[in-house]
């Protein structure tokens, strides 16, 4: 992302802030982030926004020990691919846990905070996380 | 389409090379391979060069034209290809396919990174970029934590553990120990890999490729000029490639590199072996875990299968199927555009049977495997002493 953009954070506010998706009613997939065409029907697909529920499960997960420059305040962290119960998987932080007790296929839930920040005067950028559930 | 032979091989030193810049690396790689295909350089008809980001390690861009003028080649066409850290391996393929289809006799393909300019949170970060900037790298993902969770996922599925991931890391570190081009000529233990500082759990700083300077290139030409030219060339029997999604978390196995499993079939088929024929293989080892991933989704392996394959030796120098007697990623280094052309310099050299302390033992057929990001390009090339794979000729 180019640092310090800010259409480049605004427009991806609906997914990155409340877990917009969208959901093919043809063939019923869901896709996180949103697609505009399915791979599955292409123009016979029939794509509608959906807004995913933000519960889900640890797919995997890792301790990050050596972050990029604008994370190195939150390091150590968990970072987890998390399957979300309607079926796509994103990657996110886990937080409100001890790292020890991160398992696979831990039930977790999306929360709101605060993701990095580009340095002293730059953005603030906010997003999802995951919590035990 | 016609046949391909590589006719001249050429790399630097891999290393913190403070000395030079993408200029002198450049042409240092460039001028050898020239020289070890007997021409003059007048013969060359046009280069392409492997980098990933010049623009972010070094604040150079237009690094095609820069290779052409750094190896004195101008006027000849120079066009740069990347593809992350599959950036060699594409541009040796395509100019493989420019000879191939008869546009060209005699082209040039490089490679070159120069990557210690910068700190290495810096290096971090550039090298993030091959991964999903929106979805993956701005919620914290780096390229140890992506094949970290791959990793993680592998144990989970298959019970691979941590000591078969360092086992990797020690195999490569022998073969750089017989490498005097490797960033590491030194062996390790398992307990060093072991007792080494944590990057991503369950990836260790030995788990890990190093941020490294380097170039590497080649020379290749059609068959009645290879043949003209050489009396060892060695034939690139197949030249496959495919692609997956950017994102890790948008495939559905974490524990498969689909696009290296297609390349691998494809490039298998159009050479007409099987992976039993294949007597070495540089494949792309940026971590331990992707050696195991790509040992099984070569085909050398079944799936699940390769941690116990590699603890129990089956990888190592000389045995079933020799990988990475350059020292891999992990120990040659891992200068991400010049990668994929130093396996096509290591294979060659093995095939010539001039690999010196770490020559496999009657190397015929050879196998290049170079992966972009987590995943999402892969290449895979054959080469041979055969001009024909399947007649043996």
């Amino acid at each position: 992302m180019a640092e310090g953009s800010v259409p480049a954070v605004w427009r991806r506010y609906p997914q990155r802030y409340r877990l917009v998706g969208s959901k093919c009613e043809t063939c019923g997939e869901f896709f996180f982030p949103p697609r505009i065409i399915c791979p599955n029907c292409r123009r016979k697909g029939k794509v509608v926004e959906y807004q995913f529920s933000g519960r889900g499960v640890v797919e995997s997960y890792t301790v990050v020990h050596t972050p990029p420059a604008d994370m190195e305040d939150q390091a150590p962290y968990v970072l987890a691919i998390v399957r979300l119960e309607e079926g796509p998987m994103l990657t996110a932080q886990i937080v409100d846990v001890d790292p020890r007790e991160v398992k696979i296929g831990m039930p977790v839930r999306m929360v709101f905070r605060r993701i990095s920040e580009d340095g002293e005067d730059g953005l603030i950028n906010y997003g999802y996380k995951f919590a035990p559930l | 389409m016609r046949k391909v032979a590589v006719v001249g091989v050429g790399m630097t030193k891999f290393g913190e090379r403070w000395e030079a810049g993408l200029k002198e690396l450049t042409a240092e790689a460039g001028i050898r391979a020239i020289e070890d295909a007997g021409i003059s350089g007048d013969e060359v008809e046009a280069v392409y060069v492997g980098n990933m980001s010049g623009g972010r390690f070094v604040g150079q861009e237009h690094i095609g034209a820069l290779l052409a003028d750094a190896m004195g080649l101008n006027p000849v066409p120079a066009t740069r290809v990347e593809a992350a850290c599959a950036s060699g391996g594409l541009a040796f393929r395509q100019a493989y396919l420019a000879v191939a289809s008869g546009e060209f006799d005699i082209v040039v393909a490089g490679g070159i990174e120069k990557m210690t300019d910068v700190l290495t949170g810096q290096a971090t970060t550039t090298l993030g970029g091959a991964a999903d900037q929106e979805w993956e790298t701005f919620f914290g993902a780096t390229f140890p934590s992506l094949y970290a969770l791959i990793a993680r996922r592998h144990m989970h599925e298959f019970g691979t553990t941590e000591e078969q991931l360092a086992r990797v890391a020690v195999k490569n570190h022998y073969n750089g120990a017989r490498n005097p081009f490797a960033q590491y000529q030194k062996e390790i233990t398992l307990d060093q890999v072991l007792n080494s500082s944590p990057v991503a759990e369950p990836l260790k700083l030995l788990d890990c490729s190093p941020i490294t300077d380097g170039a590497a290139a080649v020379v290749i030409a059609s068959e009645d000029v290879a043949k003209k030219l050489t009396d060892t060339p060695v034939w690139v029997n197949a030249s496959a490639q495919a692609s997956d999604t950017l994102a890790l978390h948008d495939r559905k196995s974490l524990t498969t590199l689909r696009a290296t499993v297609e390349a691998g079939k494809k490039a298998f088929q159009k050479a007409g072996i099987s992976p039993r024929d294949v007597d070495l293989a540089e494949v792309h080892d940026c971590f331990t875990i992707a050696e195991i991933l790509a040992v099984e989704d070569l085909g050398f392996v079944k799936k699940g299968e390769g941690g116990k394959a590699v603890e129990d030796g089956m990888f190592d120098l000389n045995s079933d199927v020799s990988v990475n007697t350059s020292g891999g990623l992990k120990a040659c280094g891992h200068p991400v555009g010049a990668t994929g052309i130093k396996q096509v310099v290591e294979v060659t050299w093995q095939l010539r049977g001039e690999a010196g302390k770490r020559q496999v033992d009657k190397a015929e057929i050879g196998l290049t495997h170079n992966v972009g990001g987590s995943g999402a390009t892969a290449v895979v090339h054959i080469l041979s002493r055969y001009i024909d794979l399947r007649s043996r000729r």
